[in-house]
Order: C-alpha cells, then sequence, then structure tokens
C-alpha cells in the first residue's frame, strides 16, 4: 500500500503519543460534550469523535475533542487529521469541514477516500448529538 | 533491543523464500558461456547433451523429494501452472466422462480461476466448505461426488493457515469412484514428507520458491500407473512428453533441483528448528487477551501461524509492525481491502478475518528475530486497542453484535 508520507507519520504519532494526539474518551452524558460514532466492524472502520464545547456569545466554539478509531492506518490518520482541524472552531466552520479537505491535507489515495467520508461524518453527527442537548 | 538485529524482520515465507546461497550457486554456473548454458533439446552436440543431464538430475532430485519416478515431473513456470495445466488438462481430457469438478472455498486463486474458467466452459464446479478448524474432511468430498464427476482438486496444507488435509482419505475415496485427484502441495515441500508411492494421488502441483529455490519453476507430477492423461495448455515443440512446451530453462531447474535436494536432506533439521520458534512464538501471542488462531492448531505445520487480534483491524496492525514483514491473507488479495476469503470460509465474522496477520517462520529465522516480533506485536496491539473504540465497548462490557452499525 503506497501511503504518503503525511499518512504515515500522523499514523505513526498518534499510536505513539495518543494524549498529545488526542486519543481517548468524554463521558457522553456531559452537557457540553456531543458523541458522534460511524462505520461498522465489519466493514473494517467505526470512528469515534467527541467534541466538548463552550458557549461564546451566540455560537459554541469547540475546546477540546477526543476520538478513538478502528481501521486501516489511512483511517486512523483521517481522523486524527481532522481532530486537529477542528479545535477552536465555532460549530458553524466546523460544519464546513469537507471530506476534500482532509484528502488534500494527508494526499489520501482514491481506494482509501472513503475514510475522508467517514470523517466528514463523525463530525456531523458529533456537532448533531451536541445541539440536540442543547 | 538488540543491536545486531536485521530490520526489517522477514517472517513472509510462506509467500516466498530466498533462495539458498547454494542454490544460488548451482544456478549461476547455468547461465554464462563459461557454464552449461545449452538447450537441453539440442539433440546435435555436447552443450546440449550436458544440459539435458543437469535437467534430468534435478528432475531425479525432485522424484526423490517426493517419492516418484522421475518420467512423472513435468517442469512448469510454477505452481499457478501447474495447477492450470492439470486442473483443465484433466478437465478437457475427460470432459466426455462428466463435467463435475470438486474443489474447495479455501483453495489458492491458481486452482480457483481455472475451475471458474472451466465453469464457462460449461463445467460444473463444488465449492466445498471448510470445517471450522480449516480442514475439507474425506466426507465432505465423498458428499459431493456425482456421477459426472471427473475431477476433485484439494489442496495439500493451506496457505493461509498452514492447515494440513488428510490427502489419503480423500485420495481413497476419489480411488474407489474412478475420479481423478489433484493436489496443491505448494506449501508442502521441504515441510512435511509426501511418498507419492504410498499417497492415491494422481497430479500434483509443486513450486520451487516456496522451498528456498528461484521463483518462476514449478513442476507438475503426473501419474503414469494408473495413466493420467492431459490435454496440453501449451503448445510449440512437444518438449516434456508433449504435456508442455517451451524451452527448458535449465538454470531455473537446477535452482529446483538442488533446492529439493538440500530440502530432502534437511528437513528434519529446518522443522525442528522451526517447531522450536513458532512454539515459543505461539506461547507468548496466546497469553495476549481475545486473540484467535486461525485453522485446526493441531493439525497444521509449524511454519505458519495465522492469528486475529480482535479490536484490531488488520491493515493498521501490519502499518504499526513497519519493521516486519507479515502478511494480511494472501499477497495476491492483499491490495483489495477484502478480508481473506478463506477466512470468510472459515466462518470467522468479517472483524475477525480483516484483523488477522499471517506469520511464516523459514530456514534462516533466528530466535532474536522472534522474541524481537513479539516485543512489537505487544506494543502494537497494546496501542491499537487504546485508540480502538470496539475494545473500549469490550472493556465496557457492551456486546458489539447488539450494536445497530451503520455499515457503509
Amino acid at each position: 500500500m503506497a501511503y504518503s508520507k503525511k499518512v504515515v507519520d500522523k499514523f505513526e504519532n498518534t499510536i505513539n503519543e495518543p494524549a498529545k494526539y488526542n486519543v481517548g474518551r468524554f463521558d457522553p452524558k456531559e452537557m457540553n460534550v456531543g458523541t458522534g460514532m460511524v462505520g461498522a466492524p465489519a466493514c473494517g472502520d467505526v470512528m469515534k469523535l467527541q467534541i466538548k464545547c463552550e458557549r461564546q456569545g451566540n455560537t459554541h466554539v469547540i475546546k477540546d475533542v477526543k476520538f478513538k478509531t478502528y481501521g486501516c492506518g489511512s483511517a486512523i490518520a483521517s481522523s486524527s487529521e481532522l481532530v486537529e482541524m477542528l479545535i477552536g472552531k465555532t460549530l458553524e466552520e466546523a460544519k464546513e469541514i469537507k471530506n476534500i479537505d482532509i484528502v488534500e491535507a494527508l494526499e489520501l489515495p482514491p481506494i482509501k477516500i472513503h475514510c475522508s467520508v467517514l470523517a466528514e461524518d463523525s463530525i456531523k453527527q458529533a456537532i448533531e448529538d451536541f445541539e440536540q442537548k442543547q | 533491543m538488540s543491536n545486531d538485529i536485521n530490520l526489517p524482520i522477514y517472517l513472509d515465507y510462506a509467500s516466498t523464500t530466498p533462495v539458498d546461497p547454494r542454490v544460488a550457486k548451482k544456478i549461476s554456473e547455468h547461465l554464462t558461456l563459461d557454464g552449461n548454458f545449452g538447450n537441453p533439446a539440442s539433440r546435435s552436440h555436447k552443450f546440449g547433451w550436458k544440459a539435458e543431464e543437469a535437467v534430468e538430475e534435478a528432475r531425479s532430485h525432485v522424484a526423490n523429494l517426493v517419492n516418484c519416478d522421475p518420467r512423472e515431473i513435468v517442469w512448469t513456470s510454477g505452481a499457478t501452472e501447474a495447477d492450470n495445466l492439470a486442473i483443465k488438462g484433466v478437465a478437457n481430457f475427460y470432459q466426455k466422462n462428466g463435467k463435475h469438478i470438486i474443489t474447495s472455498k479455501i483453495e489458492h486463486k491458481a486452482v480457483l480461476d481455472p475451475c471458474r474458467q472451466l465453469e464457462r466452459d460449461g463445467f460444473e464446479v463444488t465449492y466445498l466448505d471448510p470445517n471450522e478448524g480449516g480442514l475439507i474432511t474425506p466426507e465432505a468430498v465423498s458428499k459431493a461426488i456425482r456421477e459426472d464427476t471427473v475431477l476433485i482438486s484439494i489442496m495439500h496444507i493451506n496457505n493461509e493457515l498452514g492447515t494440513i488435509n488428510d490427502l489419503d482419505g480423500i485420495g481413497k475415496i476419489a480411488r474407489e469412484k474412478g475420479i481423478f485427484f489433484h493436489v496443491d502441495a505448494a506449501q508442502s515441500t521441504g515441510k512435511v514428507a509426501i511418498d507419492l508411492n504410498t499417497l492415491p494421488v494422481d497430479l500434483m502441483s509443486f513450486s520451487a520458491h516456496k522451498t528456498y529455490g528461484p521463483k518462476g519453476i514449478g513442476a507438475l507430477f503426473v501419474r503414469r500407473k494408473p495413466r493420467v492423461r492431459i490435454e496440453a495448455q501449451i503448445h510449440g515443440g512437444g518438449h516434456e512428453r508433449g504435456m508442455r512446451s517451451g524451452t527448458l530453462p535449465t538454470h531455473q531447474i537446477v535452482g529446483m533441483g538442488e533446492a529439493f535436494r538440500i530440502a530432502k536432506i534437511e528437513m528434519d533439521d529446518d522443522q525442528l528448528k522451526v517447531k522450536t520458534l513458532h512454539d515459543k512464538f505461539y506461547e507468548s501471542v496466546s497469553k495476549i487477551e481475545e486473540i484467535y488462531v486461525n485453522g485446526d492448531i493441531s493439525n497444521k505445520v509449524n511454519n505458519i501461524l495465522n492469528v486475529s487480534f480482535a479490536y484490531v483491524e488488520g491493515e493498521s496492525l501490519i502499518m504499526a509492525l513497519k519493521d516486519i514483514a507479515v502478511s494480511s491473507g494472501s499477497a495476491c488479495t492483499s491490495a483489495s481491502l477484502e478480508p481473506s476469503y478463506v477466512l470468510r470460509a472459515l466462518g470467522r465474522k468479517d472483524e475477525l478475518a480483516s484483523s488477522s496477520i499471517r506469520f511464516s517462520f523459514g530456514r534462516f529465522t533466528s530466535e532474536q528475530d522472534v522474541d524481537y516480533t513479539l516485543t512489537l506485536i505487544n506494543h502494537a496491539v497494546d496501542r491499537l486497542r487504546e485508540l480502538s473504540p470496539l475494545w473500549e465497548m469490550h472493556l465496557d462490557g457492551i456486546d458489539l453484535d447488539s450494536v445497530d452499525w451503520q455499515t457503509h
């Protein structure tokens, strides 16, 4: 599998320094936490993304993110890349993140584009979960 | 960690083996002007006679390893061609007797694809399921036999699992019914003793490069008594008694011969060493929680061990083990992002099938290699499980089968 150096580095950094790369979990019951889980074990990838938000004016800002991913190297790299994009963004800004942003950032091979789609789905679902709680 | 270890470590011997230096030397003696470079088919001069002599000596070495008559060995370009020649060759020659073939779902593609081709040509093929342990039982074969069955093709040792099928049991059933029995034995030579003098097998495929010989050369055993006839698949000169045309590649043939000669002498020592490595590896890996060995551990060769690490995806594990050369399923399918069809045929769930890794050891594997690999595996599995939402759910006591997953 010919992965770009970016995918390989992101993957290796994430597994070698999980805390630094936001691997972990929040309590999903907390009111300021939104959780998204997408994918299926049978398909080979499951992403769980959690955002912790803070009210600022009339919007919410993503203050912290935690994630866990089961999947191939590029699925893990895609979620890790997404997490970095999210911190500090408002929910409106976060909704604008598209899978192509991850594809470009990591130079994903065409056969692995679905990993970035899954990452986009995970943030959408996490925001939805958060907004329903408010 | 040890300083003098050579990285990456090669634990993919079931995919191919390095050529033994003794074999490489032999090959190099049959290429250049000062060597034995002649065309074995040249009848008119010494160059041809000498080359023919080398080819016939190599044929004897191959025959000697599996205890058959050298005249029963036909050179091919590898086990894939041998499988094609056996299956299409018998099916086409004997199609008047019937057009039904029995094989299994865990065969190599070199058997499955020729069977698919024959289906397109009007044959019917039954693909048997293995049992839970990855074995094709004589009973399963027996039940599938029909009036019009002409050929049974079942592998000896499965390339992904290392499981060993009961050739004697299956062969006896085939004999009783007068059905030809072909065996893909690409993984067998040098690992288990084969005695074609007593085994009820009509055709058997061999490969050189799985047994420390070169790639690009193999052989098909075609039994003389009782006689098996096959329709040639490659025409052009009638070499190999008409069964396989084409100038014989002397250097590759002597390479295969030398590799099989050495295999005969060193098989016991090789296997003793590999068993020690296997047992050490297995004992250590089995201490990791939630791992599953694929294939019947009590009925397999020691050079192959296939393990599923639950809640960890296979490709990510291979990436995390970047200093270890292993494979997930068979190398021919690992680019297709599909869980192994062999493991699926065993009834393994997709997620366990896709978390499987095949470790295969060989003549040049050291104990140090195994120790280093074990350290890396423990580290990688820990880290990937820390990252796995499925592992988290498992620890929380959630049954993953009860979750309503969104398949995509």
